[in-house]
């Protein structure tokens, strides 16, 4: 692939990026979330989300001659195979069934000479050969006649290698961060077997985050960051920290210039403090992570998408079954009852600004007061037994809040779903802050909000934390984002704290940390 | 020019193509009403009466929808529940009017409202499919009824078969119990005493009533609470609200205004039908608040009223009109049964996620 550049609607998410993989190598592809790893693939593959969008500039080249893939299939013809993050399996097919399906094997009959090719009855003790061969060649003892429904997951993986390896004419598999899902021994024996694959003479590009792998397995490495390639280097000839840094590696711009700090933090003084939290997020888990936030502190919580940072305010917050010890103010939370946190003084702003955080419906003013009319009871007019809402306080109140973040809007009346995301995710600000917390945490602040309401919020968070002593913390995948602001980073892997960083800790520090490599700041730093 | 065709479209945006269709359909059924010789002052009074009567029965779509278990279609268990109230009230043979009517709606209403828990708990368990659910659960409630009306052990003699003894007929008259007590509350006749135009004013006054009551329900924190779980439930979860539970306050309310809504509209017909005549009676109710333009998401008291004014006054209208037109046909009841399956299945196909 030469000079592929891609645009999303105005947004350049590849720059020029260069990659080969020559038949026999294994070529890890590394970066962070949004480094334009998926966006590449996806044009190798010609998925329709390319070419809806307006296609792609480059080219790519098979075995030294121009390929046009606009399509999936193509892809597949020119021997190019995925192995997919999420399981590509029918479940209700058996092991053979979904290792065969769409290129099954089938023997002519009378019907079929009439009426065409789709009546043929299939073959199935010769595909059940040929599933028997690839599952022996991968060395996966299951039979291949059982069910995929019900099988524990780390077979579903070796089941799709299977399945792209009884492709014949492979040229080029692509591993999406296939170990994500595995155990450490299920993982050493993927990359086993990827070598084995390798030295078939099948090219193998190899995506992941976890760059042990990258160093164990691969013969070179390209990284990608914000869509241009760092380098590409020769994995023997390189370190981790190495890679770690370039991964990570920009320029530190703060964001926005923090000054006049007169706060005492102390190490006695804590605000919330977690304990062997566990919580059961799809996509997210948290496995017994540990954390201290100190009063008056603000806290950034960091790290790779699916690690699990997103699971910890959900748990907090009770979104999602968590279990574990959470104590705000030395006040313990009773995680499953609903709206504790809420009523323990923490607020909420979430990641998910239009699922979870607005009724988009809904008026500014409404939204705003909502929280505190249901949790507070502010904003009520009482009679009697039955307390109304009281719109003309709201009004007022959402008047201020409008002027104070400087929301635009034609008015409080206007529906928040109406808003831009900037302006959607100050009305979620607002309406956390209408709670009058003793702890906010936001989650993710300015995902998909332009540069000058990122500003407004960020430095409006920190103006709350000077000035009101508001203790705050902040999830986010933007690290440049944490490290303009906060003033201890929890960096998270696999569920747990792989290291508490100082915001000027060293690029390399932060790489190792969200790929999961350094351990020993676990404890409580 | 220009500013009326901005009003104009407006005015198309607010009302949606439907709800023009209709309201034209019923002018000109107005329009052709009076040269066929039929006398528009009591088509329009007959209007109103069926508005205030099938009022509150629609406004019972309200807290469903706004709790999100869409619309009711099983309103016919509080219907169910407000006609075994009133065969109780009867039973007890109270002689003052409003004593019984009283009687009625609280037992109705104390049997509606234990019913309503147990289906809202059954709503909760079929979260995606509640307006299918809701449907059979409606006919079947009916069917089980059919049941117990036949082995109901009532004495009275206005209630149970004149011949064998047991068993609740079909038809039930209201006159010896609470029959026409709010329409002639402060009723007003216009001209002839007797064949004039009557306006229910004790009806119109009880169903404004209630929407008074709905409306400062849906006002409070409670009903705030209930209309966001219905809104977004994910948003009410992370703001502390038990969203089954409001769920099932909402089917609750439901269900009760169900009762009572039967309850008035028996009044006013001046007889308690029984066994199948309340099977597509929520099939109504979710057609005239559609049309008042309610959609399975979202809808307000002023859709019930507008709504049922719309599909009853043409009901009452299209029927004489159709009967001159074509005589000897059941045109208008065809008609009828278009309006309101054609509705349904208007608003149904506008709904865009399937929950």
């Amino acid at each position: 692939m030469t000079n592929i550049s891609k645009e999303y609607y105005g947004n350049r998410v590849l720059k020029n990026v260069n990659l080969q993989v020559e038949s026999g190598e294994i070529h890890a592809l590394v970066g962070e979330n949004g480094a334009g790893k998926s966006t590449l693939m996806n044009i190798l593959f010609g998925m329709p989300v390319i070419h809806a969008t307006g296609g792609y500039e480059g080219e790519i080249k098979i075995d030294g001659q121009p390929a046009v893939i606009d399509a999936p299939h193509k892809a597949m013809d020119f021997g190019i195979g995925m192995v997919h993050q999420e399981f590509m399996l029918i479940p209700g097919f058996t092991v053979t069934e979904n290792i065969k399906v769409g290129r099954e094997i089938a023997n002519p009959t009378f019907l079929s000479k009439m009426l065409g090719e789709d009546l043929e009855v299939l073959d199935v003790e010769k595909m059940r050969e040929d599933a028997r061969v690839a599952l022996d060649t991968i060395g996966l003892n299951i039979e291949e006649y059982v069910r995929i429904a019900g099988l524990p997951i780390g077979y579903l993986q070796f089941i799709e290698i299977a399945r792209e390896i009884d492709k014949t004419g492979s040229k080029l598999l692509v591993f999406d961060e296939p170990t994500a899902v595995l155990t450490e021994s299920e993982a050493d024996h993927l990359l086993e077997i990827m070598r084995l694959i390798a030295s078939k003479g099948i090219g193998i590009v190899f995506i992941t985050h976890r760059l042990d792998e990258v160093m164990a397995v691969s013969d070179r490495l390209t990284i990608l960051r914000d869509g241009e390639v760092v380098a590409t280097l020769n994995s023997k000839e390189t370190t981790v920290e190495r890679v770690a840094e370039l991964m990570i590696g920009r320029k530190i711009e703060k964001l926005i210039e923090v000054t006049g700090d007169h706060r005492i933090l102390s190490d006695t003084d804590i605000a919330l403090s977690i304990r062997d939290f566990h919580v059961d997020m799809p996509g997210e888990r948290v496995t017994g992570l540990n954390l201290d936030v100190r009063n008056g502190e603000i806290f950034g919580i960091g790290g790779l998408a699916g690690q699990g940072k997103l699971g910890i305010p959900n748990g907090i917050m009770g979104l999602y079954e968590s279990k574990g010890t959470v104590k705000v103010f030395d006040k313990v939370l009773d995680l499953a009852k609903l709206g504790e946190a809420l009523r323990s003084g923490i607020a909420f702003v979430s990641e998910d600004r239009r699922g979870v955080g607005l009724l988009l419906d809904e008026s500014i003013e409404f939204n705003i007061a909502f929280s505190a009319m249901q949790i507070k009871g502010d904003f009520l007019i009482r009679l009697g037994p039955i307390s109304l809402f009281d719109w003309r306080k709201a009004r007022e109140h959402a008047l201020e809040m409008i002027r104070i973040l400087d929301i635009r809007c034609t008015g409080p009346k206007q529906s928040v779903g109406s808003l831009s995301g900037g302006n959607q995710q100050k009305v979620c600000l607002a309406r956390a802050l209408a709670m009058r917390p003793n702890l906010l945490i936001v989650s993710e602040p300015t995902r998909g909000i332009d540069i000058g309401a990122k500003r407004l919020v960020l430095e409006h968070l920190v103006k709350l934390n000077r000035e009101e002593g508001l203790t705050i913390v902040m999830v986010s995948s933007e690290l440049v984002e944490l490290r303009s602001l906060c003033d201890r980073i929890a960096i998270i892997s696999s569920g747990k704290v792989a290291a508490i960083l100082e915001p000027d800790a060293p690029d390399a520090e932060f790489g190792l940390a969200m790929a999961g490599l350094r351990k020993e700041g676990a404890s409580i730093a | 020019m220009l500013v009326l065709r901005e009003k104009l479209s407006e005015i198309y945006e607010n009302l949606g193509l439907p709800r023009l269709i209709i309201i034209a359909f019923f002018i000109i059924l107005l329009v052709t009403a009076a040269p066929l010789g039929l006398n528009v002052g009591s088509l329009l009074s007959d209007a109103i009466r069926r508005w205030a009567m099938y009022g509150v029965l629609v406004l019972a779509m309200v807290p469903g929808v706004e709790c999100g278990i869409n619309l009711n279609f099983g309103v016919s268990i509080g219907i169910v529940a407000g006609l075994l109230g009133s065969t109780v009230a009867i039973e007890m043979a109270i002689p003052n009017p409003w004593l019984s009517l009283g009687a009625a709606m609280l037992t109705g209403a104390l049997v509606a409202a234990p019913l309503g828990i147990g289906y809202g708990v059954l709503l909760n368990r079929v979260k995606g499919s509640e307006m299918t659910v809701s449907t059979y659960v409606g006919f079947s409630i009916v069917a089980f009824m059919n049941m117990v009306w036949l082995s109901l052990p009532f004495r009275s003699g206005t209630l149970i078969w004149p011949l064998g003894g047991q068993g609740l007929r079909n038809t039930i008259s209201l006159a010896d119990s609470f029959g026409g007590v709010l329409n002639n509350f402060m009723g007003i006749r216009i001209g002839d005493p007797i064949q004039g135009p009557f306006i229910p004013t004790g009806l119109i006054l009880f169903f404004m009533l209630m929407c008074v009551v709905v409306w400062l329900f849906m006002r409070s924190k409670t009903g705030i609470a209930m209309s966001a779980a219905g809104d977004n439930p994910v948003f009410a979860r992370a703001t502390g609200i038990d969203v089954d539970r409001m769920r099932i306050l909402g089917t609750t309310i439901s269900t009760v205004l169900g009762a009572i809504g039967i309850i008035t509209y028996s009044q006013s017909y001046g007889f308690l039908q029984l066994y199948n005549a309340p099977l597509m009676m929520g099939f109504h109710c979710v057609a005239a608040v559609l049309i008042g333009g309610a959609t399975v998401k979202k809808a307000k008291i002023s859709h019930a009223i507008i709504g049922t004014f719309l599909f009853q006054g043409i009901l009452a209208v299209a029927l004489p009109v159709a009967n001159k037109l074509l005589p000897g046909t059941n045109l208008a009841d065809v008609m009828r049964i278009i309006i309101s399956n054609g509705i349904i299945l208007y608003a149904l196909s506008k709904t865009k996620e399937g929950n």
